[in-house]
């Protein structure tokens, strides 16, 4: 479509552009993976879980988000990690702070991904906008558990 | 900048590989397997996403974008930003391309973070592709509900901010 439209000098300048771009993430992804491959070897699970279980409270719901800031890796990695921590006793509210934390503040992805397009000004700007998310959205989900929604039959 | 970020993430993954491999040869191996595995896996959708996203971006249609998503947008502006996230497909960079597009041709970076937010949050196929197989999925439709007004009041706060 922009070849058609712009012809073919413009078509081989974007093209150029991306495939430097692209180039310039490699190492970054190849770190990101490696550092999400160790830290799920390495992190303590059953610690965690006894963290943010549906005892945790607040502080779990902080810690949940903490650690969705920490952990790296992309949603291979996350989301298994997620449903492992349900099945070893965390709350659902602590998992969707968890994964919107990671979501939204993990600093792989916004080093990876986000910030070759937007530069870090922005990028800072939209974190430090995105700091009390997790909780919000951990808080709705608990208050959705306890007026009734039923989630456990479907944890394995 | 770039270097800077490369060197901190290589020292992270030395730390953590140098303390895998304290615990055992086997832990070691297994990580960087895991990982390397998943980066060959990222390639092709990575190859993909970047290089077509350049050619996404350079085709949105840009007349259109400052009056809809513009500074001046206001509400309005979020809401249909926050719509357009939730239906954009691709893999991680799509969303990121468009947004950062869509901020070079005018639009208004509430309006960009309410886009940006609701796509990495609830994206449609990324619960259909990742979350949904991975997780239970009554949990995946509560965390997707429990999101839903996230992008409004991360627009509401980068208004409060300021600009950036």
């Amino acid at each position: 479509m922009v070849y058609v439209r712009d012809g073919r000098d413009h078509f081989f300048t974007i093209l150029f552009g991306d495939v430097t771009l692209f180039a310039e993430m490699l190492p970054k992804v190849l770190a990101g993976c490696l550092i999400g491959a160790f830290v799920t070897l390495l992190l303590p699970r059953e610690l965690v879980a006894r963290w943010v279980g549906h005892e945790s409270g607040f502080a779990g719901l902080l810690i949940a988000a903490f650690f969705g800031f920490l952990l790296p890796g992309g949603p291979i990695t996350i989301y298994p990690v997620a449903g492992a921590f349900l099945v070893m006793g965390a709350d659902a509210g602590a998992v969707v702070a968890f994964i919107v934390s990671w979501t939204l503040i993990g600093y792989t992805r916004a080093l990876v991904w986000e910030l070759p397009f937007f530069g870090p000004h922005f990028v800072i700007w939209r974190i430090i906008a995105a700091l009390p998310l997790p909780i919000i959205a951990g808080v709705l989900a608990r208050i959705a558990v306890r007026a009734g929604f039923e989630y456990r039959g479907d944890v394995k | 900048m770039t270097l800077a970020i490369n060197i901190l993430l290589w020292l992270v993954v030395g730390t953590l590989a140098f303390i895998a491999a304290m615990r055992g040869r086997v832990l070691f191996n297994d990580g960087a397997r895991i990982g390397v595995m998943e980066f060959v896996l990222l390639l092709p959708r990575i190859a993909i996403g970047v290089v077509g996203s350049g050619f996404v971006a350079e085709a949105l249609p840009n007349e259109w974008i400052a009056p809809w998503l513009g500074p001046e947008s206001g509400f309005l502006g979020v809401i249909i930003a926050t719509l357009g996230g939730a239906l954009t497909p691709g893999g991680p960079v799509v969303g990121f391309s468009i947004g950062a597009a869509a901020l070079k041709s005018g639009a208004g970076a509430p309006q960009v973070i309410a886009y940006s937010t609701a796509w990495a949050l609830y994206a449609i196929h990324r619960l259909m592709i990742w979350e949904v197989p991975m997780m239970p999925a009554r949990v995946v439709w509560l965390r997707a509900a429990a999101s839903l007004p996230l992008p409004f009041v991360a627009a509401a706060l980068a208004m409060l901010l300021g600009r950036p």
